[in-house]
């Protein structure tokens, strides 16, 4: 039940939706307009003119190798950040909401990651996967194992994957635990007796009621991994080593803010808007659907 | 179908006892009734059949066979529970072929199966619908549904009808009766509702914190209460109970205004002076010219009876159930010959002639 408030008059309504619209307009539709407008020029090496292009940035863009290789590697990437923090939470709730001794600490305990700034997170996994200081980057080294990510593009990819992946897991986590406190025992009880052992009574009950969560997190993840990790991979790889970690996101970087290739930049820019326009789209249908099973 | 044996079940969360060493043995095809006021352990009872609780001592036995230390998986039971607990996922069809499935039964087999049950509990044209797409005595049969095709050599049920309103409660109780005794299977029903627990009952068990207080079929329990809790929980409205003492060694009861109600079947153990209560239930008491005045407070007219809701001179409250239509401000009444109960007033056992 929502309650409708009815104002006498426009200005009072209008008043009290100025700041959220001013803050909207000022960080989002004024820079969002002026990459759209950005997209279609070029300059030139040293800024002194200005031509419009078109769609030529962004016929460019799908000429480009380095371009097409960082689209790939953002799905690579996004596809295992995903996975595997959207797996490791679940994992994890499961074992939370089963009634252990200390769950409140241990819940507390699972949370924390995510009030940690995505560059002292890098810095953190720095020192365990460092080859010369970090621990498990030394013991790897001493089983023999050729470990130095800054050097072995595969090793990179992963370290990063691993520690994006582990600031998102907290988040996961508490809507999983969340979703499972709120499927009925009677339910679960019903499944045991009908003879579905655990592992059934999870793959067969527990997962399909929790589908809806799945859903809006997975959503929630990919957005995460598209754009929230810019600061984890400039900490630990710079993109690199050889454009290896290089995903869509930190080329609009490295274009715009070191190549000073602005309006290729901007077209980036676009693309990943449209991307995550859809993302957003695809989320709201859903929930405004809001059958889940 | 299968008998089941409770031996010496006792259930204490941490430090609170909530059953005292539970003996209960049911027959093959046998329908027991476990009733009792809410936190009695009536469903914790259940539950430990079920094997969702383990029993802190005690032995759960099926055909004779001790499942105390199995899974609810493999106890071969099925349960209906209060909310139902249908799988919302699935369809009507898939929530009652789910166990069947899981034991690996084949396709055609589980087909019929679930085919025979929904026409015995004329369901059969919600087979394709959601659980949220049923009205809550359609759920109910559904769980009834999952539960027989599963063909378990126990059924249990907790509460199963309270959810339901009063007209479809009493429909699906007749219902539920008439499908035990139709696939005789032996049963385990947990309700507190004394009416359900009168007319679904071989048996009943009349449990008070944490103790069978009584055990023993409806009329029996009706008749015979053991002691003073079981005759004020079974019979509506509940039996009066009044202070007494023993007098003419023990071939009369005194009432503490002096009354004096012979009780004709037989003098009492204990004799002369010995406190009691006297129990007499609102039906047993018939106006009488020369019987017991009271102040009538509240009549509630049923139509082919009246319950007279009123206080003796000294204030004691008392009940009676009077045939006909009495709208009266005073009425004096005595009770039927025979049928007065007397208590221990210190143990509140039962004293019999």
């Amino acid at each position: 039940m929502r309650k409708k408030v009815i104002f006498r008059g426009v200005a009072l309504p209008y008043l009290l939706l100025l700041p959220q619209m001013i803050i909207t307009l000022v960080f989002f539709f004024w820079p969002a307009g002026m990459a759209v407008w950005q997209s279609a020029q070029r300059e030139d090496a040293f800024g002194l003119s200005t031509q419009f292009v078109a769609f030529e940035n962004f016929t460019d863009l799908f000429h480009d190798a380095i371009y097409l290789n960082a689209a790939w590697n953002t799905v690579i990437f996004s596809t295992a950040v995903a996975a595997l923090a959207l797996g490791s939470a679940l994992f994890l709730a499961v074992q939370a909401d089963k009634h252990i001794r200390g769950a409140g600490v241990y819940k507390t305990l699972l949370i924390w990651p995510y009030a940690v700034a995505p560059a002292l997170a890098a810095v953190l996994w720095l020192f365990i996967f460092h080859p010369s200081i970090g621990l498990v980057g030394k013991a790897l080294a001493s089983l023999g194992v050729n470990w130095d990510y800054r050097v072995n593009g595969g090793q990179a990819m992963t370290m990063v994957i691993i520690a994006s992946a582990w600031k998102q897991v907290s988040y996961n986590f508490i809507f999983f635990l969340a979703g499972l406190q709120s499927i009925p025992n009677s339910v679960l009880e019903a499944a045991a007796i009908d003879g579905a052992r655990p592992m059934r009574r999870f793959w067969g009950v527990i997962f399909p009621l929790l589908s809806p969560t799945t859903f809006f997190l997975l959503v929630v993840n990919l957005v995460y991994a598209f754009f929230d990790t810019f600061g984890v991979i400039h900490a630990l790889t710079r993109g690199g080593p050889g454009n290896a970690t290089e995903t869509l996101i930190y080329k609009v970087y490295v274009d715009g803010v070191q190549n000073l290739n602005f309006g290729s930049s901007a077209a980036q820019s676009v693309i990943l808007m449209l991307i995550v326009i859809s993302l957003t789209a695809i989320q709201f249908r859903f929930i405004e659907r809001r059958v889940h099973y | 179908m299968a008998s089941l044996d409770i031996e010496g079940v006792t259930k204490a969360f941490g430090s609170t006892k909530v059953l005292h060493g539970i003996d209960l043995a049911i027959h093959d095809g046998e329908m027991v009734v476990i009733v009792g006021a809410s936190g009695c352990g009536k469903s914790t009872l259940l539950r430990i059949v079920a094997g969702l609780e383990t029993a802190t001592t005690g032995a759960v036995k099926i055909d004779k066979v001790d499942v105390t230390p199995l899974e609810p998986a493999d106890r071969d039971i099925a349960m209906v529970f209060q909310t139902y607990a249908l799988y919302p996922h699935m369809s009507v069809f898939d929530n009652m072929a789910y166990g069947l499935k899981i034991r690996g039964l084949p396709k055609p087999e589980i087909r019929a199966r679930v085919q025979e049950a929904a026409d015995l509990l004329s369901i059969g044209q919600l087979l394709e619908r959601k659980p949220r797409q049923l009205s809550g005595g359609q759920r109910q049969r559904v769980a009834m549904g999952r539960a027989i095709v599963r063909h378990p050599k126990l059924f249990l049920f907790d509460e199963p009808l309270s959810n339901l309103d009063a007209k479809l409660r009493v429909q699906m109780r007749a219902e539920i009766r008439r499908l035990q005794k139709r696939l005789k299977v032996t049963s385990l029903f947990v309700t507190h509702d004394q009416v359900e627990a009168m007319t679904l009952g071989d048996r009943l068990v009349v449990m008070h914190e944490g103790r069978a207080a009584q055990i023993g079929t409806p009329m029996e329990v009706w008749a015979k209460p053991a002691d003073t809790y079981v005759a004020s929980f079974i019979g509506s409205p509940a039996m009066n109970l009044l202070p007494a003492t023993l007098v003419q060694g023990g071939a009369a009861a005194q009432l503490a205004n002096g009354t004096v109600w012979p009780l004709t079947d037989g003098p009492r153990p204990g004799g002369e002076g010995l406190a009691v209560t006297i129990g007499i239930r609102p039906e047993h008491l018939l106006p009488d010219a020369a019987g017991l005045p009271i102040t009538v407070e509240l009549a509630e007219p049923l139509g082919s009876e009246t319950v007279l809701h009123g206080r003796l001179a000294d204030g004691t409250a008392l009940t009676a159930r009077i045939p006909g239509i009495a709208a009266t401000e005073t009425i004096s009444v005595s009770p039927e010959a025979g049928a007065l109960h007397v208590f221990d007033a210190g143990t509140g056992k039962r004293l019999d002639p």
